[in-house]
């Protein structure tokens, strides 16, 4: 049984927990707010909110509905568009009408839900992250000007409006941006019995399914027949920590939840910057480090990022462990060194030296929520002028997410100049060999790869670059 | 007062097809299509699919009880492949399940044996071969041959721009259920319902009449749903009548990608002439319009092509040749400008690159050139109301471009990796089906009893706001407040022989048949109003703001009053008008005429920002004057050209259609065919809506606003192109849209082949 709250409405049902979300709120509950779009998590039209205890604090988090099985959201709050309907449109809903932030409205649901999940989840409001929120959003019709200007007028009114007496909630009640069945929440999810530990053993037959993002797109139809098994509730697999000298992350830890991790951002100061680019914010709420380490897109983000820093993949078939490095993981075209029966249960790599130098640097045909043409990572140390540990990854350019294993053996104890880049470049040219695609020809690719690996260098040693000589 | 459909749209409220509460026992349709891009069918195998469960039926070509036939302009395309297949998403049959899951699982399981045929994806390579859809198409005006001489210079060049996905948030969608006495009625989301009537007909076997098509809105449709709706709708009504049951059918994204038409891809050549001060004396052009494989709208689009070939500018010698070749790829269609985009991206490569050669900034050719009052077209209508001059002044002084060009020149001298760009485009654009006898609608309204008042007309919401700008129009007219009066679904049964909301006309040609019909109602309640009030002079009776004035004096009947006292009188409160766009004419066989009811004009000013390094950008602004006429309605106004300048720039940069060289689009879903996202729009989009410009031509002396603002995104390809000559002079140039980042790195670094391939 799947017990949850959808909108104001407790919910019992004994539907598949792989049944898509969007699917149940459509078809078996008839809230036709929100919309199907895409089924691939890239246009937002079915983003609802969900919403689930924390600390005795609902925290809600927007999610694409195609992409979420119904068994993760037991125990939660799930929020449609119509469960901020009230008999005035809201002041979000409002300044969508007046602004022309809606034309043909098949998007529009999908915006709103977002837009006041920013506000639900954000007590300091400022237009930048807002709009960060509607990443996952497209809108065909409006070129997005009018959206931007009732996030603005929605930001106004409240900042206007609230009340310092009270909390947050209170005052997004009171000013009607969400209805008061919201304060009630938190006392219903806490009678919701939310304990549904499953037993995560990968069995020969079924996938096992984390936060579904990339599976829910390319098997959606064999899903919800049921033939595959939920990695939620296991709640020793999520957080990040510090093990002796490494920095260890649960293999279920959303990408998100990486990136507004406070103990990385010490270390990365653009870690915020970095992770931005992957998915969008409701695909980072739902996607996981493990989904895409084992997922083994030669593309992925967070696997390109992890490479660099040297990461090493902790798995278990539920009684032995054993450990291997992230580099020496992937064996193919998404072939793993891993057993059928094994799961991914953590990541781990290094706390960085003390001064070193990282970057991550990112193309894809638009810069949000899309996949690179080409990504790579930089790792260094440097050590009285030359190069003392380096490790660069490259995605887009090989089957497998990839390490440039010759370009550092070259790189390594060498002083950083010009045209010791132009020769590393070079190597790096040896060892890749990407393909043409949707993403980009293969001589695109590798003129990418050039140019991000000489943007590393650029980035961290602007003074010993020659920029005229580089390029 | 907000739009009522906006209301609705912010609560989710609103209902598209799936939306609708099906009836009892919906079956789910999906569409089994070719695999190969020209082949001859040799073996199609059902029997694995029949034992699919829940499966209901397999449809194809044979079980058509009437014409296997949905070609609108030329009758070449079938609903149904028969023994050969042109493209690969040609429809071969309908299954259809009790489930959409059962539907997909049984095409999974048809078997067909193709033997591949020579396949042409190329629109050189087929009109090399002389696969054409119809004849080479010819505007021309003065005589270039003999100007050529004349010209101080002379350049020729070509110009390559792609295709464009529609990419409607709502996919194809209809819903169709038999009706009493034998008929079908096709709930739609389509821009065409009388397109689909019609052909749902001929393929069923059916007089109109019993095919009902209503629409209540669309989730967007650009184009992409004037034509090719038709082909699912009919199919869902094939499958309704044959099965006896209602039946759904829903284009899943991925397919609706693949197996739909888009922008046509153009490749053209240009040969340009000048006097040395930038006065062009002679432009030729010769465009290859990749039509795919079936004609579809293309000769009409083929002709806009020719109809905007020299965009805003006066050229004494013009000479366009458009050819509509036929290739193996999916029929491509209607989208926002029509052909017009496409015609005017290769007259601004033309200036581009003149002024490249003579070392000048593009905008002083666009300057010398710009339409005056007067000034006749490759087509022979002469300008009459002619705003381009004064959208371009109005850019000069509001934007000042010579402080954006300084700003730059300083910004790019100082940074090496990072440059500007800027451009001006100025867009003139016709108004009208050039279809002359297109251009027709019809409006019906009642008046109830309580006063409150129902509009029906031909015309289709998509996002446009049409329906709000004739609610608009009907409580000017009727005097009374907006609130009480709701527009309808289009119905084929309310609205007859509708013409596709298309063309930017929808409020045009509606509105004024909103605008005859209301007038008749006024006219009898007038006669009513004069008998109530005990008058004799029905012509002294005026309506303000709900209440009845005689000679100037309020009185104390009420429009509600009124409304009950006509009924009681036993008066029609019914009214239907027809209304047609007086006095335009195109005579196809010498290609003069006067098509256009009227033209609408703007400028606007694109900066944008180029990482050199990486070969990514951003678009920082675009600064617009447009010529909106009296706006019926500023926010609906507003939102349509923020909306058509953003597509226009994706259509210009990040959107790319890639196809393998087997003919199968690679870029078929959403993470790989990428439009706008938020971030990646003008930071700051800016319009003034030029004064003083009523237009005698448009409801309310408004003006139509939906496709022109698209063009002003050509402006981003051009500053973009000029950023990148900031970083390298020498680059070699090929005026090719999109400019995807990958082309913009390839570019800048001169295709220089690096490491081992």
């Amino acid at each position: 049984m799947i017990e949850f709250i959808l909108n104001n409405a407790h919910i019992i049902s004994d539907v598949l927990p792989t049944t898509v979300l969007l699917d149940f709120i459509r078809k078996e509950k008839k809230l036709t707010g929100t919309k199907e779009g895409c089924r691939e998590g890239d246009c937002g039209a079915c983003i609802v909110l969900i919403g689930r205890l924390i600390n005795n604090k609902v925290i809600y988090k927007s999610a694409n509905s195609c992409l979420v099985p119904l068994g993760d959201i037991h125990g939660k709050h799930v929020v449609t568009v119509e469960g901020f309907n009230q008999a005035e449109l809201s002041p979000i809903q409002s300044a969508i009408a007046d602004e022309g932030g809606t034309q043909c409205g098949f998007c529009t649901p999908g915006f709103v839900v977002s837009m006041t999940g920013y506000f639900l989840s954000n007590s300091s409001l400022n237009s930048s992250s807002a709009v960060e929120s509607l990443g996952g959003n497209i809108c065909r019709c409006t070129g997005y000007a009018g959206i931007k200007r009732a996030t603005e007028i929605g930001i106004l009114t409240y900042e206007k409006n609230k009340s310092q007496k009270k909390t947050h909630l209170e005052n997004l009640i009171d000013l009607k941006f969400v209805p008061d069945y919201f304060s009630s929440i938190k006392d219903k999810l806490n009678h919701l019995n939310s304990d549904i530990f499953r037993k995560v053993r990968q069995s020969e037959t079924k996938t096992l399914i984390a936060g579904g993002t990339d599976l829910y797109v390319q098997k959606w139809e064999s899903l919800v027949r049921g033939q595959a098994d939920l990695f939620s509730g296991k709640k020793n697999l999520s957080g990040i920590s510090i093990e002796g000298d490494q920095i260890k992350i649960g293999a279920y830890t959303t990408i998100e939840e990486i990136k507004s991790s406070e103990l990385l951002q010490k270390y990365f100061h653009q870690w915020n910057y970095y992770l931005n680019l992957f998915g969008s914010l409701p695909i980072r709420n739902r996607a996981t480090v493990g989904g895409n380490i084992v997922n083994a897109s030669p593309i992925g983000d967070m696997t390109n990022i992890l490479l660099a820093l040297d990461a090493t993949v902790h798995l278990t078939d539920g009684t032995k462990k054993h450990q291997i490095l992230l580099r020496n993981f992937y064996t193919g075209y998404k072939t793993l060194e891993k057993k059928k029966h094994e799961i991914v249960e953590a990541i781990s790599f290094p706390i960085p030296a003390k001064n070193f130098l990282f970057n991550y640097e990112k193309v894809s045909k638009r810069t949000y929520l899309d996949i690179a043409s080409v990504n790579s990572s930089i790792y260094l140390e440097m050590k009285n002028g030359k190069i003392f540990t380096i490790r660069i990854s490259a995605g887009g350019v090989a089957p497998v997410p990839f390490f440039l294993k010759q370009t550092c053996t070259y790189l390594l104890k060498k002083e950083i100049t010009t045209d010791t880049i132009i020769e590393a470049g070079q190597i790096a040219q040896q060892e890749i060999n990407p393909i043409s695609d949707a993403r980009g020809s293969a001589e695109y690719k590798r003129l990418l790869l050039r140019q991000l690996f000489y943007a590393h260098f650029i980035k961290l040693f602007p003074q010993q670059i020659d920029l005229e000589k580089l390029l | 007062m907000k739009n009522y459909d906006s209301i609705r749209h912010t609560r989710g409220e609103s209902l598209f097809v799936d939306d609708i509460a099906s009836p009892e026992g919906t079956l789910f349709g999906y569409v089994f299509y070719s695999s190969v891009a020209h082949g001859k069918i040799l073996n199609l195998d059902f029997s694995n699919a029949w034992y699919v469960d829940g499966i209901k039926g397999i449809f194809s070509a044979k079980d058509i009880p009437g014409e296997n036939q949905i070609g609108g302009i030329v009758r070449d395309e079938n609903l149904f492949a028969e023994d050969t297949v042109h493209f690969i998403g040609h429809p071969i049959a309908l299954v259809v399940a009790e489930t959409f899951l059962q539907a997909h699982e049984a095409v999974k399981k048809i078997k067909c044996e193709f033997e591949k045929l020579p396949a042409v994806f190329d629109p050189r390579e087929a009109a090399a071969k002389d696969q054409l859809i119809v004849k080479p198409r010819i505007f021309s005006l003065g005589n270039v041959d003999d100007a050529w001489n004349s010209c101080d210079y002379v350049f020729e060049g070509s110009a390559e721009s792609g295709g464009q996905e529609h990419l409607y948030l709502e996919t194809q969608a209809s819903l169709a259920f038999p009706i009493e006495g034998g008929g079908i009625k096709i709930i739609s989301s389509t821009q065409g319902p009388t397109t689909v009537q019609r052909t749902a007909a001929q393929v069923l076997a059916l007089p109109m009449h019993k095919i009902e098509v209503d629409v209540i809105r669309l989730g967007g449709g650009f184009g992409g749903k004037e034509d090719q709706a038709t082909p699912w709708a009919v199919m869902a009504a094939l499958a309704a009548l044959k099965l006896n049951a209602p039946v759904k059918l829903i284009l899943p994204r991925q397919e609706d990608i693949r197996i739909t038409g888009k922008r046509h891809p153009y490749s053209s050549d240009f040969k340009i002439g000048l006097t040395k001060d930038g006065k062009i004396i002679a432009y030729e052009a010769t465009y290859y319009q990749n039509a795919g494989a079936a004609a579809d709208l293309s000769p009409a689009i083929l002709d806009r092509t020719l109809f905007h070939c020299t965009n805003s500018y006066f050229i004494p010698n013009v000479k366009a040749t458009a050819l509509s070749c036929r290739t193996n790829l999916t029929p491509f269609t209607a989208f926002r400008g029509f052909g017009g985009p496409q015609g005017m991206f290769v007259i601004e490569s033309a200036i581009h690159k003149a002024a490249q050669k003579m070392g000048v900034d593009p905008s002083v050719i666009q300057k010398k050139n710009l339409l005056n009052e007067g000034d006749e077209f490759p087509y022979g209508q002469k300008t009459l109301n002619c705003h381009i001059k004064k959208c371009y002044e109005e850019v000069e002084t509001r934007y000042n471009p010579k402080e954006i060009y300084q700003r730059i020149a300083e910004f790019n001298e100082k940074n090496k990796l990072v440059k500007k760009g800027a451009a001006i485009i100025p867009v003139t654009f016709g108004i009208s089906f050039t279809t002359t006898f297109l251009n027709q609608a019809s409006a019906l309204v009642h008046l109830y009893t309580d006063g409150s008042v129902s509009v029906s007309s031909a015309a289709i919401e998509m996002g446009q706001g049409v329906n709000e700008k004739l609610r608009m129009i009907a409580a000017n007219e009727l005097s009374i407040s907006i609130e009480r009066i709701k527009i309808e679904s289009t119905n084929t049964s309310r609205a007859s022989n509708t013409s596709a909301t298309a063309a930017s006309k929808g409020t045009d040609l509606n509105g004024f048949a909103v605008i005859d019909a209301c007038k008749i109602l006024i006219e009898r309640l007038r006669k009513v109003a004069s008998e109530e009030l005990k008058q004799t002079n029905p012509e002294k009776i005026e309506f303000k703001n709900e209440i009845v004035f005689h000679a100037g004096e309020k009185t104390g009947l009420t429009f509600s009053k009124l409304v009950k006292a006509a009924y009681s009188k036993r008066i029609s409160l019914t009214a239907q008008a027809h209304h047609s766009t007086p006095n335009i004419y195109f005579d196809t066989k010498v290609n003069k005429g006067e098509p256009f009811a009227y033209h609408t004009y703007g400028t606007a000013i694109v900066e944008v920002t180029l990482d050199c390094l990486r070969g990514i950008y951003k678009v920082d602004s675009v600064k617009v004057v447009h010529d909106f006429g009296e706006t019926i309605n500023r926010t609906i106004d507003l939102s349509q050209a923020e909306g058509g300048i953003v597509q226009g720039i994706g259509w210009m940069t990040c959107e790319e259609l890639k196809w393998n060289n087997e003919g199968k689009l690679l870029t078929d879903s959403l993470s790989t065919y990428k439009v706008p996202d938020i971030y990646a729009v003008p930071k700051e989009i800016k319009i003034h809506f030029l004064e003083n410009v009523p237009n005698p031509f448009g409801p309310n002396k408004s003006k139509a606003i939906g496709e022109p603002p698209f063009m002003y995104g050509i402006g981003a390809y051009f500053a973009l192109v000029n950023a990148m000559k900031a970083f390298n002079p020498n680059l070699d140039l090929n005026y090719s849209a999109p400019l995807t980042p990958e082309k913009v790195l390839l570019t800048l670094y001169n295709k220089r082949q690096i490491g081992r391939e």
